[in-house]
């Protein structure tokens, strides 16, 4: 007998953030300012199987279309992750995850005395990405090194 | 001439090529010889000295340089004296200055504010040091004085001691060798101010061949030029972890008796007590030629910056 499987039903629209790295789906609503209390129908399926990652975590959104600037985000805690886009419950287009070159504001600088943690300031925190695979960025302002592992707890959420 | 340089912002030695260095240090060649002189390059313009934080080098040789080329200077030198004391914060003080004067010279304990200023400010914003991360004009200063005393930068071997964590100044001047071909590049400070990972990583990067030591003694003997840095009693959690690093990095005159005869010794001042007394009246000590340059240096720097051919 096999084991039974978890069964979500299809969204009519909205977004299907897939191959998130599994334990990660809540820190990507997070990120992208979903707390739940918005209304929005959200399906989080978290630890389950996947060929590509063993295990994975799938957020299914109704009504939500992603921006570039949110897909970027979730690059930064979700590589992995895939996007598709859904209308009238097909997927409508389908793409994955890229860090972009520069990022803004969404990280904060792990270096106290950098101009960019001034409260007051008409500043936002930037960040260039130096490499992907591991990702090390560097900031802008004070030149301070972030690498991957330091990363997961410097993103605002 | 100068048209790289024009209108430009100084923010990190790292923005500027070998070849335009190159070029400030043969205007700072001219700008020597009319350091006797007033002269009218920059009449009409208006050079605003903000420094958030003490100095006097600095803000005096810019000070002299502006006047010297006929600029009239305005600033300040202290937070207190001016209306951040009132929690006005740096943009507002920026975009003011910017409105008063053709050119800002900033230094402020935050590292990054320079940047920030020169996104606000329409005029060119010179970096007069930022927190422990860049010191341009000290760098294109301390790269000027290795041409005058061995008429070249590259293939000599360079020893930077003290606090390279923390300092600006030895940060700024590893920045700037890795725009030349140093010989060898030694990093000697105790462990616990070692040069910081974005410093190391560039090293790397552009293939320059460095180590990373702790004590002086074991080089000594193959150092051309040694740039000196403040080992600061406040860096340490443990006071005699202090006592002991203040001795193992102090340079005096039976240290020296290992080095090269034409070692040279750099140290962007002020100093305390980290070089000997009797150091000053020895053959190595290059740091009172140092400072002296400070004002040609910058006079061409401005020069370049507002326009005017010197």
């Amino acid at each position: 007998m096999s084991e039974p499987t978890l069964v979500v039903s299809k969204i009519r629209a909205g977004t299907v953030i897939d191959h998130i790295p599994a334990g990660r789906a809540l820190d990507v609503l997070k990120i992208i300012g979903l707390s739940g209390r918005e209304g929005t129908r959200t399906a989080i399926i978290m630890n389950v199987e996947s060929k590509k990652l063993g295990k994975k975590d799938i957020v299914k959104i109704e009504g939500k279309f992603l921006g570039q600037h949110e897909v970027s985000i979730i690059a930064l805690i979700a590589p992995t992750a895939t996007i598709n886009i859904v209308e009238d419950f097909k997927v409508v287009r389908k793409f994955k995850v890229e860090i972009p070159e520069v990022i803004e504001e969404i990280i904060i600088c792990p270096n106290t005395t950098c101009i960019t943690n001034k409260s007051n300031e008409p500043i936002k925190s930037r960040f260039r990405v130096l490499s992907r695979k591991p990702i090390t960025m560097q900031c802008s302002y004070c030149s301070t090194l972030i690498s991957e592992d330091d990363l997961y707890g410097l993103i605002k959420v | 001439m100068n048209g790289s340089f024009m209108g430009r912002d100084v923010i990190s030695i790292l923005d500027f090529k070998r070849e335009e260095l190159e070029e400030l240090f043969e205007l700072s060649d001219r700008a020597r010889k009319l350091v006797d002189r007033k002269l009218r390059l920059l009449e009409g313009k208006v050079v605003s000295l903000a420094f958030f934080e003490p100095s006097t080098r600095t803000r005096m040789s810019f000070e002299v340089a502006a006047r010297k080329l006929g600029a009239d200077v305005i600033g300040f030198s202290s937070e207190e004296s001016i209306s951040i004391a009132k929690g006005e914060n740096l943009a507002d003080t920026v975009r003011m200055l910017d409105s008063y004067s053709d050119l800002i010279v900033i230094r402020h304990k935050l590292e990054g504010a320079a940047k920030f200023a020169s996104e606000i400010a329409l005029n060119p914003v010179i970096n007069g040091g930022d927190g422990k991360q860049h010191h341009p004009t000290q760098a294109m200063i301390d790269l000027y004085t290795v041409r005058e005393l061995f008429s070249e930068i590259d293939g000599l071997t360079y020893a930077i001691v003290g606090d390279l964590r923390y300092g600006r100044a030895a940060a700024s001047f590893i920045y700037a060798l890795t725009l030349f071909k140093p010989l060898k590049v030694y990093l000697v400070s105790p462990p616990i101010l070692s040069a910081r990972p974005e410093v190391t990583s560039l090293l790397k990067s552009r293939g320059i061949v460095f180590e990373e030591l702790s004590k002086l003694d074991e080089v000594i003997e193959e150092v051309d030029v040694m740039y000196v840095t403040r080992v600061q009693r406040e860096r340490f959690p443990d006071p005699t972890e202090y006592e002991k690093a203040k001795g193992t990095y102090k340079i005096t005159l039976k240290l020296l008796e290992k080095a090269k005869h034409s070692l040279k010794i750099l140290h962007p001042l002020p100093k305390v007590d980290e070089i000997e007394l009797s150091v000053d009246n020895s053959k190595h000590a290059a740091y009172f030629l140092q400072a002296s340059l400070g004002v040609p240096v910058r006079m061409a720097l401005l020069t370049m910056v507002l326009g005017g051919e010197l």
